[in-house]
């Protein structure tokens, strides 16, 4: 068989379709679509290039947005050093005639809430950003991934990145979640069931009757946290869910039609092999709530902290131990009734419109517990708009919750959002390292569901207990 | 003017002696190597002073004398003794310039995070991954002053009780040896780059 009609992955034919240059000895020369920057991690790449006297190729294939360092108060000034990073991308942007969605702009928003919602992001494309949640993207069956400062000057200068090929492992999710159980705790249970490095040098594909079903914006949450078990990149093949939403983007038609009849192409032929396979049954999957200092350590909200010392393996248990120290919590403690100060809902994990939508459907009628604390993010300023639209800020204010403007906020702690040391915080974000949400901030990473209904008891809660 | 702290040195990569530094928690993140308060920066310098700011300094400010980075007698370690799944997390290159300028050059983990050991790699930092017995003997020795050299050239780590090999990337590591600059190497390939985009173009796509 010749390779040419050789079945092939997902993957092999987004990475096939994009190789520029492959000499022996060297990593793939790999083209890139559509790169996104934003203010943190590119003021260095431009200067480099600077210094070089290159400028940017493809302006048309990069577009700039502000949102981790902005504040997300209307009234709020970013200090001095945020905003000498938000000048310095607004103006290296308009330099280089790179699209902007600044701090003027009607459609701000958090990039990877951003790209797709004004439809930048497509299948079948190479997608990068300074920014490792930049497997987001995937969602739409593109190939797309976080890099670091020197390959965003490098994708700048040429469109190109090198790249060694990664592997490849299917992600086979099936069964039909229960009411109050969501995308979010769908992707906490499988890194809780491989790791934080069970991904490590795979690319994954998410495939199986859950996915499926799954809206694009359940997708998106799913495929974000792809890298919270080490692999850089997640993808689900594009289908008519995909071809809705895109259609809703106001792309041209005669345009969008000719792009679904390649689009349809862009899935994994019978018989491809993947490198490894995962699978989860989620059908008696119950929320998911993280207790621990990494994405991995979560367990469903109707258990128990996990004891250390059942824990065989010396390394596993002293990871297990500090962990719990560091949280406070007691090994063999309910999860649920856990005291909490702080809910964040938001971030590029879960600040779309049905995310807030979720979370304002337990606010109605309900008041925020005493001595808890609230941030709604949306993810951006359509989203936040939309909200508006539907009344869903009225919904959080009246339950006592803030609702601010659009940014990465509390999720990375950048720009003066933050949990007080030894607070604990449900977030709908993706990452509970220490000190991640402000030093000494202790997080139990949720759902919009899960945050939502804890903020109004004040203590870690079960949705589905809520009468 | 001081050399940016991204930019590789010409003139190639000698081997590193130096004592260890030892830290052997697993799947340190970027945002323990480098907070993010840290990154409201344009530039990569003075990131040095922040490498495990919260391992490293109390809340107050104050020093926290057991952590490795801290001790006297750690002075001038050059090579860091990690745990598991070093550098997980956030993609920032914050994280390997805040180590280089804290002087590492190299860190020894069973594995990294694939953005973290490109990122490291970029700047000259060397990825050395062992075996958990190699790990365990090279953390023993935190505590000592003996002297481990990595040597990039042959691949391997020698200390005084062993040694072992380990694996760079061919291509990074050629780069690294001779001061091959990865971009300069990318804008070779610019008549390549050109013929992709107007086959594109011709076959109705966008260039």
């Amino acid at each position: 068989m010749s390779t040419a009609t050789a079945p092939r992955t997902l993957f092999e034919k987004i990475w096939d379709s994009h190789v520029v240059a492959s000499e022996p000895g060297a990593p793939t020369l790999l083209y890139i679509d559509l790169q996104l920057v934003h203010e943190v991690t590119s003021p260095q790449a431009f200067s480099g290039l600077r210094r070089r006297g290159l400028s940017v190729r493809r302006p048309d294939r990069t577009v700039a947005t502000v949102d981790h360092s902005i504040p997300t108060l209307a009234t709020a000034v970013p200090d001095a050093l945020a905003a000498a990073q938000i000048a310095t991308l607004e103006k290296n942007a308009t330099d280089a005639g790179i699209r902007l969605f600044g701090t003027k702009s009607h459609d701000q928003g958090v990039v990877h809430v951003l790209g797709p919602e004004q439809g930048f992001t497509r299948p079948g494309m190479t997608i990068v950003c300074g920014d490792s949640h930049t497997s987001t993207h995937g969602a739409f069956g593109a190939l797309a991934f976080g890099i670091g400062t020197s390959e965003v000057e490098h994708v700048l200068a040429t469109q190109c990145l090198l790249q060694q090929r990664p592997k490849t492992a299917e992600v086979r999710i099936e069964g039909t979640l229960q009411k109050g159980v969501t995308a979010k705790d769908v992707i906490l249970a499988l890194l809780a069931k491989i790791g934080v490095g069970g991904g490590t040098g795979y690319v994954f594909e998410y495939t199986g009757s859950t996915v499926r079903n799954f809206t694009m914006e359940e997708r998106m949450t799913l495929c974000n946290m792809s890298i919270e078990g080490g692999a850089r990149a997640g993808m689900v093949a594009p289908d008519d869910v995909t071809f809705a939403y895109l259609a809703e983007r106001g792309i041209d038609k005669t345009e969008l039609d000719a792009s679904v009849k390649i689009w349809h192409t862009l899935r994994t032929d019978p018989g491809a092999r993947y490198d490894h396979t995962i699978t989860l049954e989620v059908s008696d999957l119950a929320p998911m709530v993280t207790f621990g200092t990494n994405p991995g350590m979560g367990v469903q909200v109707t258990g128990r902290i996990p004891d250390p010392e059942h824990v065989s393996e010396p390394a596993g248990k002293s990871t297990l131990k500090n962990a719990l120290q560091y949280m406070g919590l007691t090994p063999g403690q309910a999860v649920q009734g856990q005291p909490i100060q702080v809910v964040f809902i938001g971030s590029c994990t879960n600040g779309r419109i049905s995310d807030l939508r979720a979370a304002a459907s337990v606010f109605k009628g309900r008041s925020v517990a005493k001595g808890v604390r609230v941030l709604v993010v949306p993810g951006s300023r359509a989203v936040k708009r939309q909200a508006e639209a539907e009344g869903l800020d009225r919904i959080f204010l009246e339950s006592g919750a803030e609702w601010r403007e659009p940014g990465c906020s509390m999720c990375i702690a950048m720009n003066g959002d933050e949990v007080a040391a030894g607070d604990y915080a449900v977030s709908t974000s993706n990452r509970n390292f220490e000190g991640r949400q402000g030093r000494g901030s202790r997080t139990f990473l949720a759902s919009p569901l899960t945050a939502a209904a804890s903020a109004v008891t004040g203590t870690l809660t079960d949705v589905r207990s809520l009468a | 003017m001081s050399t940016p702290a991204h930019t590789v040195p010409a003139g190639g990569f000698r081997p590193i002696t130096s004592i260890v530094a030892s830290v052997p928690a697993a799947n340190i993140d970027t945002d323990q190597i480098v907070p993010a308060r840290f990154l409201k920066i344009t530039d990569s310098a003075g990131l040095g002073e922040h490498a495990f700011e919260d391992f490293r300094r109390n809340p107050d400010g104050s020093p926290r004398a057991d952590f490795a980075l801290n001790r006297p007698d750690r002075t001038g370690a050059a090579i860091l003794i990690a745990g598991d799944n070093f550098g997980c997390g956030s993609s920032r290159e914050h994280a390997p310039w805040a180590l280089k300028g804290a002087g590492i050059r190299a860190v020894v983990s069973t594995s990294f995070a694939d953005i973290f050991r490109g990122n490291a790699l970029k700047n000259g930092i060397i990825p050395v991954v062992l075996g958990a017995a190699d790990c365990a003997a090279l953390h023993a020795l935190g505590n000592s002053d003996t002297q481990v050299t990595v040597d990039l050239a042959a691949e391997t780590i020698t200390w005084p009780g062993g040694s072992a090999q380990f694996r760079i990337d061919p291509f990074a590591r050629t780069c690294l040896l001779q001061g091959v600059d990865e971009l300069g190497y990318i804008l070779k390939h610019e008549p390549a780059i050109t013929a992709f985009e107007q086959a594109r173009a011709a076959a109705g796509g966008k260039a």
